[in-house]
């Protein structure tokens, strides 16, 4: 089967991002950018089922400018087959992602669309649900283990309380948690290869996908910051200002 | 006729889970700005206690009940069909459910098939339209307004006081509709039994990092636990060891968690990690080392051996 995974180029997980001085948006002006950390999982789980022999060609598609090619690249190199690049310059929220998506998936007759279950910059944890229901296909959301079986997959969930064992039946939609695998890392002669591979340039209007915002941001802010408290010197003196000072003892 | 607010119950078809009490108190606000009346949602099988706890919260209005065989299990394909057959019957501003695993899971779904965008997490309602919610693992706030016929948000439980469970005498009304789930088979579950409070609703969270060494030495935490009626929670790097289950997780991709004491116990302080615990009242921070970013949110911060301070703790504590 053909899986397609979905990649987001966002702000590098290590960086303490800032808001603008217009509180119109955080400041990602010479911020180092990475692939969203769970779509490096769902890039590794596709390849991992290719080297199975379960899948037969792996397809990485990114929504965004042309900056995003460099994920994609970057996906290349580890393994995925071909890329697609969604041309958007404006950003697109994850209704008009997943139906972009589900375009693709119909379009390149994808079995499985592998995502991360969670942006690390918009915090969304919507796009894999949304294209599931938009391809009226199954989904397994925060995976840690996926099983392919004949004409279904098994996927074990993490969940409030423990964990979940579902079976998906064909096409479906499964989201990545990170206990789902450890993603390796690219080898130079792969980097090397990956720019010979195929990537190619669609844009919304090919897909008949209409991606007009719903949302408006009418201003971004930073939280209140926490104050540094005080370096007590021992247990005894811990547990005497919990209970005076703080009152929580 | 006005639309009204509709509130997804999450429960497990025996008890409401207390979260849903906190995302009614988004909605009594939303009440507040619009003048709508509040429904719950008991979507579920065998599931009249349920209905009958929401019934008895003051501020609802209403509580729909879906019982149906397939939605035993609650998943997303099934719920999410409901939901909508439900909102072709009636009208509805605004549907909420709290940010849980079954929330995430359901809302997104429900949203799609209605042709919405979703709002995740919200922090604070600013009028029927306008809404706070974190980004950037809560390193920047976004105010946010929708133009959606339908605003379907998800509600982060720690943002928002819980609502008076008893009080209410809210009508309940039976809503039947043939729901078939051909795409997803539950199979089984492993739930983690505990007799500690539940991390997101503890008053008190004693939570371990890589620093603990091994699971073995948790049951040094939970020692510590049981004395204060503590849960138990952990970093992603002790998870990721297998020291703990993963549901002990807290943090921007964990669980958020918002207690009046948070003691960290050998937890560097990663952003990630800050994002689930930085609201909570009094954190304390129990690190060897003092250089730990922990140092910088906690209101007391303990240079120590945690070996040696964890059981001095809890001695105590006695
Ligand atoms: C996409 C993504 C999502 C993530 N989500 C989360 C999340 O939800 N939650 C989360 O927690 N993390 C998350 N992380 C991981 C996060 O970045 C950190 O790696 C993690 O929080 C570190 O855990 P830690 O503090 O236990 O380990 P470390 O950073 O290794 O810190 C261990 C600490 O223990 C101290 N220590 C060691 N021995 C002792 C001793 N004997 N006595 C006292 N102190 C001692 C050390 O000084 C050190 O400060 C995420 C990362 C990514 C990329
Ligand atoms: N612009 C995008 N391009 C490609 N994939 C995306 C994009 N936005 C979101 N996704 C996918 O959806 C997942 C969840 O994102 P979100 O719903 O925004 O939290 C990500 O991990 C990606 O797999």
């Amino acid at each position: 089967m053909k899986v397609l995974v979905a990649i987001k180029r966002v702000v590098d997980a290590n960086v303490k991002i800032r808001v603008k001085s217009d509180h119109s948006d955080v400041d990602l002006a010479n911020v180092k950018m990475a692939i969203n950390p769970f779509c490096e999982i769902a890039v590794e789980e596709a390849i991992r089922l290719k080297e199975k022999g379960v899948a037969s060609e792996v397809i990485a598609v990114s929504v965004g400018d042309d900056r995003c090619q460099e994920q994609l690249r970057t996906a290349l190199a580890l393994g995925a087959d071909r890329a697609l690049q969604v041309k958007t310059d404006v950003a697109v929220e994850p209704l008009g992602v997943a139906k972009l998506l589900n375009a693709i998936a119909v379009k390149e007759g994808c079995d499985l669309v592998v995502l991360g279950k969670q942006s690390i910059d918009s915090d969304n944890n919507q796009t894999g649900q949304m294209l599931a229901a938009i391809g009226n296909m199954s989904q397994g959301t925060f995976a840690s283990e996926v099983v392919c079986e004949e004409g279904q997959i098994s996927v074990t969930r993490e969940v409030d309380g423990g964990l979940q064992k579902l079976a998906l039946q064909l096409p479906a939609v499964v989201t990545t948690d990170l206990r789902l695998n450890e993603p390796r890392f690219a080898s130079l002669p792969n980097i090397m290869k990956a720019k010979r591979k195929p990537l190619a340039v669609l844009t919304p209007d090919e897909l008949s996908v209409d991606v007009t915002p719903r949302l408006c941001t009418l201003s971004v802010v930073s939280p209140s910051e926490r104050e540094a408290g005080v370096i007590v010197s021992n247990v005894a003196e811990l547990v005497e200002k919990l209970k005076t000072e703080a009152g929580v003892l | 006729m006005t639309a009204s607010i509709l509130v997804i119950a999450d429960h497990n078809n025996a008890q409401l889970n207390a979260v849903t009490l906190n995302t009614l108190q988004a909605a009594v606000e939303l009440k507040a700005a619009t003048g709508s009346a509040i429904s719950v949602l008991v979507a579920g099988h065998q599931c009249d206690t349920v209905a009958t706890e929401a019934a008895a919260v003051a501020d609802v209005d209403q509580v729909i009940v879906i019982d149906d065989a397939t939605l035993q299990n609650q998943l997303a394909e099934s719920v999410a069909p409901a939901v909508v057959a439900l909102t072709q019957e009636s009208s509805y501003s605004h549907i909420l459910s709290a940010a849980t695993s079954f929330g995430k899971d359901l809302l997104p779904r429900v949203a799609a098939l209605l042709d919405v965008s979703q709002i995740s997490e919200i922090i604070e309602v600013v009028d029927a339209e306008t809404f706070v919610r974190p980004i950037y693992a809560g390193n920047a706030l976004a105010t946010i307004k929708s133009s959606d016929a339908i605003k379907v948000m998800s509600v982060r439980g720690t943002a928002f006081d819980a609502v008076a469970a008893t009080g209410g005498a809210a009508e309940q009304n039976r809503f039947s509709v043939t729901i078939s789930n051909e795409l997803s088979r539950f199979v089984s579950e492993e739930k983690i039994i505990s007799e500690r409070p539940e991390l997101t609703s503890a008053a008190i969270i004693i939570s371990g990092g890589r620093g603990m060494q091994s699971g073995e030495n948790f049951p040094m935490l939970e020692k510590v636990a049981d004395k204060l009626g503590a849960a138990v929670g952990a970093s992603r790097a002790a998870v990721d060891a297998g020291f703990v289950a993963n549901d002990m997780q807290v943090g921007q991709t964990g669980k958020i968690v918002a207690p009046d004491l948070y003691i960290a116990v050998g937890i560097s302080g990663a952003i990630q990690h800050l994002a689930g615990m930085k609201d909570s009242k009094v954190i304390v921070a129990i690190n060897k080392d003092v250089e730990a970013p922990i140092f910088g949110v906690a209101d007391y911060g303990l240079v120590a051996d945690l070996f040696e301070a964890v059981p001095e703790l809890e001695q105590s504590l006695s």
